[in-house]
């Protein structure tokens, strides 16, 4: 069980107001806040340790890379890799499948080849496939989702053949919180040969989450979502893939060996170990340790908590929708068992901006829009939605407080 | 002399089907830009004195205490322009 009026206590965002109200913060699928040990590591690190990591012999960048590789570790051990060669420090989600898309992508993927990628995809699982699919001729299959948001897994096993070479699926829908059977899907994939790529920008704060279990070829998420700075995120794949895989980015730190031949007038290349050869450039160091304190505190939270508290608050929270506001819908299916804690919904007579704005007023952050999945909204016949999603810190008294708002607007 | 960005911290293009536009008003002017407001549209409705859905001409927006308005059915930009021009300068 989780205290989340002791959790509270360590996010010094939350103490604000925002036009004189107390601040509700449900906007957590889009950024989450910062707990005071993940402000405190990153200012620690630039006081104290902060040069650049790799190759310096002095004894900060000592300090700095063994901090560096230390949060690889943590993070690994926290999705049950086998170690930081299988997870790549990048910026965020979106960065780390356009890395396989493109490190990946341009040299497997041909004319003939098929890339199945589902309707419920955030933007960022979309596009990279499409603008390679532009370079290399391959065909995209999409993957329905049903009327309750949910994955049309017949669909999608239909799509698959021999022509498959990778499947990208989201673990849990950004926009209704829906969490899709991984593991089926990866036997589907592996059983046409195909690779599985998963987005875990919406799991992997929110749930247990063990790549093994999964049998995910790659799995990419964001620090940030997770307590955890921004401009960090992580892609997880098996080192024998990321071994055959090509750098993504070319430069410094990804490279063993430049060297220069004077009779061909060209330079032979030699490329890093795991998972430097993915880490081009000087890295966002203070991000990686920043993620590291984030896994670190999740970790003591225990993740069977973190979803069981983020469980109980949906199915109040629906049940407050449902209540307080007869002209709200709520989109997608409402059975908190498979999904995660966002809701999206809509109010008859309102656009969702409408919504967000009212609720802003008293102090209350939700998001409006298409949450950068506008296929998804237009398989479900959406103008737009409004979403709430929960995390650590939100409780059952901010849930009211968004109750008693929604009565109010239903008024107007 | 004053001008509209006097008055606008700025301007969002909202996604989804509506393309609403959110305009957000510099916060130490949204009490003067309320009165301006309010003394040229006409109120249809108002929940405690915060939220105002207002018409002016041929158009409908909703204004709100926290200094943000929201305007459906623009053009574009300029129309945009010449419209919180007309409610804040004239």
């Amino acid at each position: 069980m989780l205290d989340s009026y002791k959790i509270r206590e360590d996010f010094p965002i939350l103490k604000r107001t925002v036009n004189g109200y107390p601040l509700i913060y449900f906007d957590n699928a889009a950024t989450s806040q910062k707990p005071k040990e993940v402000i405190d590591v990153i200012k620690d690190f630039y006081e104290n340790h902060n040069a650049n990591v790799h190759r310096a012999v002095h004894t900060l960048s000592q300090e700095a890379s063994e901090l560096y590789e230390c949060a690889h570790e943590e993070v690994a051990k926290f999705i049950n890799a086998r170690g930081m060669e299988e997870t790549v420090f990048v910026r965020g989600t979106t960065e780390a499948i356009n890395l396989v898309a493109y490190a990946w992508g341009l040299h497997n993927l041909g004319k003939n080849d098929e890339v199945v990628v589902s309707l419920m995809e955030h933007h960022s699982n979309i596009v990279p496939w499409e603008l390679i699919s532009r370079i290399k001729g391959f065909k995209i299959k999409y993957a329905n989702v049903k009327n309750d948001g949910t994955l049309d897994y017949q669909h999608l096993e239909d799509l698959l053949s021999k022509k498959t070479k990778i499947v990208c699926l989201s673990h849990v829908s950004n926009v209704t919180g829906i969490v899709n059977d991984i593991k089926r899907v990866a036997k589907l994939a592996h059983e046409n040969g195909a690779l599985l790529l998963v987005d875990g920008a919406q799991s992997v704060p929110h749930m247990p989450v063990n790549v093994k279990e999964l049998d995910a070829d790659f799995l990419a998420f964001s620090g940030h979502k997770m307590l955890g700075p921004t401009g960090i995120g992580v892609l997880y794949g098996g080192k024998e893939l990321l071994e055959k895989m090509e750098p993504f980015h070319g430069g410094g730190e990804m490279i063993r060996e430049v060297s220069f031949d004077k009779k061909k007038r060209r330079c032979s290349i030699a490329w890093n170990v795991l998972p430097w050869k993915f880490e081009a450039g000087t890295p966002n160091v203070a991000g990686g340790i920043g993620l590291m304190a984030a896994v670190k505190y999740l970790k003591r939270l225990g993740m069977e908590n973190v979803r069981a508290h983020e469980e109980k608050l949906t199915k109040y929270a629906i049940l407050r929708i449902q209540k307080c506001c007869k002209k709200a819908r709520i989109y997608g299916t409402t059975d908190t068992k498979v999904k995660c804690g966002m809701i999206p919904f809509g109010i008859e007579g309102l656009s969702s901006h409408d919504i967000a704005l009212f609720l802003d007023n008293y102090g209350i952050m939700v998001r409006s829009g298409y949450h950068c999945a506008q296929p998804l909204h237009e398989m479900l016949n959406l103008d737009s939605s409004a979403r709430v999603s929960f995390y650590v810190y939100n409780t059952r008294e901010e849930i009211d407080r968004f109750g008693e708002v929604l009565k109010e607007i239903e008024q107007f | 002399m004053v001008a509209v960005d006097d008055y606008v911290s700025r301007i969002e293009g909202t996604c989804g089907k509506e393309k609403d536009i959110i305009v957000i008003f510099k916060y130490d002017k949204k009490d003067d830009v309320t009165k301006r407001i309010l003394a040229k549209a006409k109120l249809k409705k108002s929940i405690g004195g915060i939220i105002f859905e207002l018409t002016f001409q041929n158009y409908s927006f909703r204004l709100y205490g926290s200094g943000k308005a929201i305007f459906r059915d623009l053009k574009d930009k300029e129309e945009l322009n010449s419209l919180l021009a007309e409610l804040l300068l004239t």
